[in-house]
């Protein structure tokens, strides 16, 4: 994997770790990879690691079994799923309009290309 | 549990290599300690091992003076510096390295000069520069201490050996839990694993900081002159330069939106490290 220069490894581990629940990768009561193994594939500091699946045990995500390991828990997906679509409008609708009245974009001719988006993508 | 220096300087003639110099290394972590040439890592590490003494303060590993015999066995400095008699085998000097190593893993050593490809029935003042360094790295990967120190590993290592030994320490680090002092000013492909940032500049400690606190913490800001100048205004600038009409500076990353006409973009700990670098050259010049 490689990241990005400018935003906190942890973060982007964890956003690695919500991007594997939320297709399947790692299902629900499955072991996700450990600290170790992450350090040792990505090349990171173990506490990196650590702090990113700390931050998913916080939400509710992740769980630990003692002495074994980290597990997606029950109910973590549906969950990833929800805030997901709350945050839909300020992570993609704002940068969009922004950038479409950037360019000089209309309203219509954004509407009409959402419509276009949906029926390619059908 | 920690190294300490309290007010470490250091000379050589007229050369003042190290100034007033205090800083914590705490257990089980990993630090980089960043610089450019010249700018005081490997006195600061000759220091720690006991083969330089300080001009003044003192550096003590885990409350015993460096250098002394109970210091000696807790720290182990991988540098130039050859530890062995020239015409020893290195399959002979492995097993010969517990005699100053009581901690070393013969096995492991051995293990490691596979993976490597180091010939061990090669005697160590046949080794190209390379596996010089290789050699070295090995020792230090298998010497059992509870700090570990590399003046710049990967100098002569390869792209696939360099990676190899980020992954070596990483398993060993997570198999034994030390403190590893990265000195290294290939800052970009070691900063992913560095727990704090030790920075020097010409023999001071400019900064010691959580890498993940340095990563993004500062951007970059450019975009025509005169609006640059007001954005200025109430930012405190590291560094800037200008190319014909368009002027970059590099100010802490207060998220805030930016006025029309400039562009932002944050800076990975490398960015930032040689931002820093040219505002501290400016300032001795200045």
């Amino acid at each position: 994997m490689d990241f990005e220069g400018e935003r906190p490894i942890f973060l982007q581990i964890a956003d690695q770790l919500r991007e594997g629940i939320l297709c399947g990768a790692w299902p629900e009561d499955g072991q996700v990879p450990s600290i170790t193994e992450y350090a040792v594939n990505y090349r990171i500091n173990p506490a990196t690691a650590l702090k990113a699946v700390n931050l998913l045990v916080e939400e509710g995500l992740l769980y630990k079994k003692r002495g074994v390991g980290m597990f997606v828990a029950p109910g973590a997906r549906q969950k990833l799923l929800e805030s997901r679509r709350q945050s839909f409008y300020k992570d993609y609708v704002e940068g969009l309009v922004r950038e479409a009245r950037n360019l000089g974009l209309s309203r219509q001719e954004l509407a009409r290309m959402i419509e276009r988006g949906f029926e390619d993508g059908d | 549990m920690a190294i300490e220096f309290e007010g470490v300087c250091r000379s050589f003639g007229h050369t003042r290599a190290l100034e007033n110099i205090s800083l914590r290394l705490e257990e089980n972590t990993i630090y980089g300690l960043l610089g450019s040439n010249g700018a005081g890592k490997s006195t600061l590490l000759n220091i720690l091992g006991g083969r330089l003494l300080p001009g003044r303060g003192r550096v003590t590993v885990d409350g015993e003076p460096a250098g002394s015999d109970k210091a000696q066995a807790r720290v182990f400095i991988v540098g130039e510096a050859n530890l062995f008699p020239e015409d020893m085998k290195v399959k002979k000097a492995f097993r010969a390295a517990r005699v100053f190593l009581p901690g070393f893993e013969a096995e492991k050593a051995l293990e490691l000069a596979k993976e490597f490809g180091l010939d061990t029935r090669k005697r160590v003042k046949n080794l190209s520069t390379g596996y010089g360094s290789i050699f070295r790295l090995i020792l230090g990967l298998c010497c059992g201490a509870d700090y570990v120190a590399f003046d710049e590993p990967v100098l002569g290592l390869d792209a696939r050996h360099r990676d190899l030994f980020y992954r070596l320490l990483m398993e060993g680090y997570a198999a034994r839990p030390h403190t590893i002092i990265l000195s290294t000013h290939l800052i970009a492909e070691a900063a992913n694993l560095l727990e704090e940032a030790v920075i020097l500049h010409r023999g001071h400690l400019v900064q010691q900081a959580p890498t993940e606190s340095l990563r993004g913490a500062y951007c970059s800001v450019s975009g025509p002159a005169r609006l640059m100048e007001e954005y200025l205004k109430d930012k405190r600038v590291v560094s800037q330069s200008a190319v014909g009409g368009l002027r970059t500076a590099c100010v802490e990353n207060d998220g805030a939106p930016l006025p029309p006409g400039l562009e932002r973009s944050p800076l990975d700990l490398q960015e930032y490290f040689i931002h820093l670098m040219e505002e501290k050259d400016k300032e001795e010049v200045g």
